[in-house]
């Protein structure tokens, strides 16, 4: 950024160090994520970066923890855990997300519709009813379903997380579709009804497809939240219900080896995914309302 | 006027009638009715499933807090008759009577659950209860028609039945629903005669609990303040082209696993960690003293402001983003020096982002649970880690339920704050 010529000395130093200041922030906030990922590379057992590593020895580095993170036990030694518990914690995450997420997308997107109706009374209520799971701290969520969850013989069952997972999920699709609709022209559905359409015809062949990336990238928060979920499972899951963030817990708390740096890794470049793909959602809805040029 | 010549059907009185006759008056209220209830319709499923599986949660958890209803179920008979009692002296035959028979007729889990209750009323309950349970179950299996005297066989069961300071005890769990566990959470409880008074020294630890969780929410919600409003600024000036890729530093840890930033984070504040090893490297600290940064609160504070930035940076840079530069090359060019005009122009047009993002920050902060139970060690726990060590270790879920309940109205009432500052609907994600 050029700065103007008129600035004085003292001006240009300032402005140098808000530079300065705001590379230290951003630097701060990626700079432990970029750690993660060479380390996750140690020929060590230990956590941090040994002398090796530091030379670029290509003895210090190994594919081991990856290895031993996919359940191949041959990369072992005697002082590493080494188990088949990363794959059935990420087998059993995807499972309860992928349902979470298709409940929870399909209750927030019906009643996102509601919620764009003018019609609609009692409007602000219901909508902060319906997010305030965002709004209440999740070990209050969690002590309260711990409780009631085990009067309704929930608890240590694949379909009590997945319940509690979609709970967590539908504000976030609620909150996407809700302002995807904003941009909709209502129009569209009132000409599609007239031409003979029946209701969930116009939904599905016109409506959807237009709110499609609102949908989506709401669909996507609610995998996320399911996918991460710790606190909820831990009080909720049982030992059948390992997930993934559940087996990082017990592995941050009981065995810290590498492997978790290598589940981590994955998790970085997942999040790093999923990131984009949102973005580009986000800039199709906005082009196609015409909000923005490109 | 055309619309004259076309002749508009008219009821008697001089309604208009639609088509098929009725009045336009009430045909149109009928469709608008119809058009409520889709809407209804439509947000009923959701509302549903979550009063079920949330909102009754959230209230069953709050009636735990003020529930005491257990003890009467374990001590029918004593509680019957207890009024009766004038608490001068110990009481007569009728009421050891009544204890007697119910801690006969009591399970030992009722015991076990009923003695823990009342020990938190007056400690020594809990044994006392168990060994009388024990000598009075051993007793029948010897006599099984005993029929007293009963004032007796407990005294010598255990003298502690003539101390009149448990029995006084016992006005506090009459009732079945108390303000006890809410008393607890703030270091007081009853004392003999329903007054409230302080625990003793030795078991007060919610009060500093409290103004730890406070003071570390407004210590993270001040650095991220600190740290986030120039980046938001930067962000917001920026072309386009790279703000776009300096967004990416902001939401990149906001996507990631809660637990994926912790364990980073661990390997970079450790002993052997990564800040460490570059502190003694460039001889700021000797090897010897490397700086405890885990595991305490300084730990808890780290992770936390860079865990909670991100919600700081996106509500200030929307707001910063709408503000046109035209309004500080004004105040410029009306003669204020840049930083009068920052201050004074510039800065009171975000203050409702800034509001967005303190209030954001800090609700998040005073719930949070896994961050302090990772990173925390001992002084860097917070209320959220105590909710959860009542709720599976202790097993009183009173006092879990009463702390989460007041967590919960702070919450709320910072919540309403926001909702007048910034307005739900103009919550932003991503």
């Amino acid at each position: 950024m050029a700065l103007p010529a008129y600035y004085t000395t003292g001006q240009r130093l300032w402005h140098r160090t808000y530079l300065v200041y705001c590379g230290i922030v951003l630097f701060f906030l990626v700079m432990p994520l970029i750690a993660v990922i060479p380390l996750s590379f140690t020929a060590s057992p230990f956590l941090d970066f040994t002398p090796g590593m530091l030379r670029l020895d290509p003895e210090a580095f190994s594919t081991r923890w990856y290895k031993m993170m996919v359940g191949d036990c041959s990369a072992a030694d005697i002082t590493t855990v080494c188990s088949d518990k990363w794959v059935i914690g990420a087998r059993n995450s995807l499972i309860i997300a992928v349902i979470a997420t298709v409940l929870a997308t399909t209750i927030g997107t019906i009643a996102a519709l509601g919620l764009s109706r003018v019609d609609l009374v009692g409007r602000r209520a219901i909508m902060a009813f319906l997010i305030s799971p965002m709004i209440v701290p999740l070990i209050i969520t969690a002590a309260g379903m711990f409780l009631f969850y085990a009067e309704l013989k929930l608890v240590a069952s694949f379909i009590g997380v997945i319940l509690a997972h979609t709970v967590l999920g539908l504000p976030f699709v609620v909150i996407t579709v809700t302002a995807t609709l904003v941009g909709f022209d209502q129009s569209l559905t009132r000409a599609a009804q007239g031409l003979g359409g029946t209701p969930v015809y116009n939904f599905f062949r016109v409506q959807l497809p237009l709110i499609a990336p609102g949908v989506i990238s709401g669909a996507l928060f609610a995998f996320i939240t399911s996918f991460d979920e710790v606190v909820i499972i831990l009080f909720l899951g049982g030992a059948e219900q390992l997930t993934l963030p559940r087996q990082m817990w017990a592995g941050i708390r009981q065995e810290i080896s590498p492997t978790i740096l290598a589940a981590a890794t994955v998790l970085v470049i997942l999040s790093i995914l999923l990131l984009t793909t949102v973005e580009l959602l986000r800039r199709r809805s906005e082009r196609l309302r015409g909000m923005s040029p490109g | 006027m055309a619309a004259n010549a076309i002749e508009i059907p008219t009821s008697a009185s001089g309604e208009l009638l639609t088509a098929d006759g009725r009045p336009l008056k009430e045909s149109l209220q009928r469709s608008l009715r119809r058009r409520k209830l889709t809407a209804l319709a439509l947000v009923a499923p959701a509302v549903v499933f979550l009063f079920v599986l949330f909102g009754m949660p959230v209230l069953y958890l709050m009636t735990w807090s003020v529930d005491d209803t257990l003890i009467n179920e374990v001590l029918p008979r004593t509680f019957d008759i207890y009024e009766q009692w004038d608490g001068e002296a110990l009481p007569p035959e009728p009421h050891y009577e009544a204890m007697f028979k119910d801690i006969a007729d009591a399970t030992g889990i009722q015991i076990g659950r009923g003695s823990t209750r009342m020990n938190y009323a007056k400690s020594k309950w809990k044994s006392l209860m168990k060994k009388t349970k024990r000598k009075i179950k051993a007793l029948l299996n010897e006599n099984p028609d005993f029929a007293g005297p009963y004032k007796e066989t407990l005294l010598e069961i255990d003298k502690r039945w003539g101390d009149i300071a448990f029995w006084h005890s016992l006005d506090i769990m009459k009732n079945p629903y108390t303000a006890g566990y809410y008393l607890n959470a703030f270091d007081l409880k009853y004392g003999f005669d329903n007054e409230i008074i302080q625990q003793p020294e030795n078991r007060r630890i919610y009060k500093t609990l409290w103004i730890r969780t406070l003071l570390i929410s407004f210590i993270v919600t001040a650095a991220c303040l600190a740290l986030g409003y120039p980046v938001a600024h930067l962000l917001a000036t920026l072309p386009l082209r790279y703000s776009n890729l300096l967004m990416i530093c902001v939401l990149m840890p906001f996507w990631t696993s809660l637990l994926v930033r912790i364990v980073a984070w661990m390997i970079m504040l450790q002993q052997e960690g990564v800040v460490n090893d570059t502190l003694v490297a460039l001889h700021v600290v000797d090897d010897e003293n490397r700086l405890p940064m885990m595991y305490n609160f300084t730990g808890t504070v780290i992770v936390m402001v860079q865990i909670l930035l991100p919600f700081m940076i996106l509500p200030v840079y929307s707001v910063m983003k709408g503000i046109s530069p035209a309004y500080m090359k004004a105040a410029q060019n009306l003669g204020a020096p840049p930083a009068i005009a920052f201050l004074r122009v510039y800065v009171p047009q975000t203050l409702p982002g800034v509001g967005a993002g303190v209030i954001l920050v800090f609700i998040v902060a005073i719930g949070y649970f896994i961050t302090p139970e990772l990173v925390g060690g001992k002084d860097g726990q917070m209320i959220g880690n105590y909710i959860a060590r009542h709720l599976r270790s202790t097993l009183n879920w009173g006092l879990a339920s009463a702390m989460g309940v007041i967590l919960l109205a702070a919450i709320l009432i910072l919540y309403w704050v926001y909702d007048r500052v910034v307005g739900i609907d103009n919550m932003k994600m991503g």
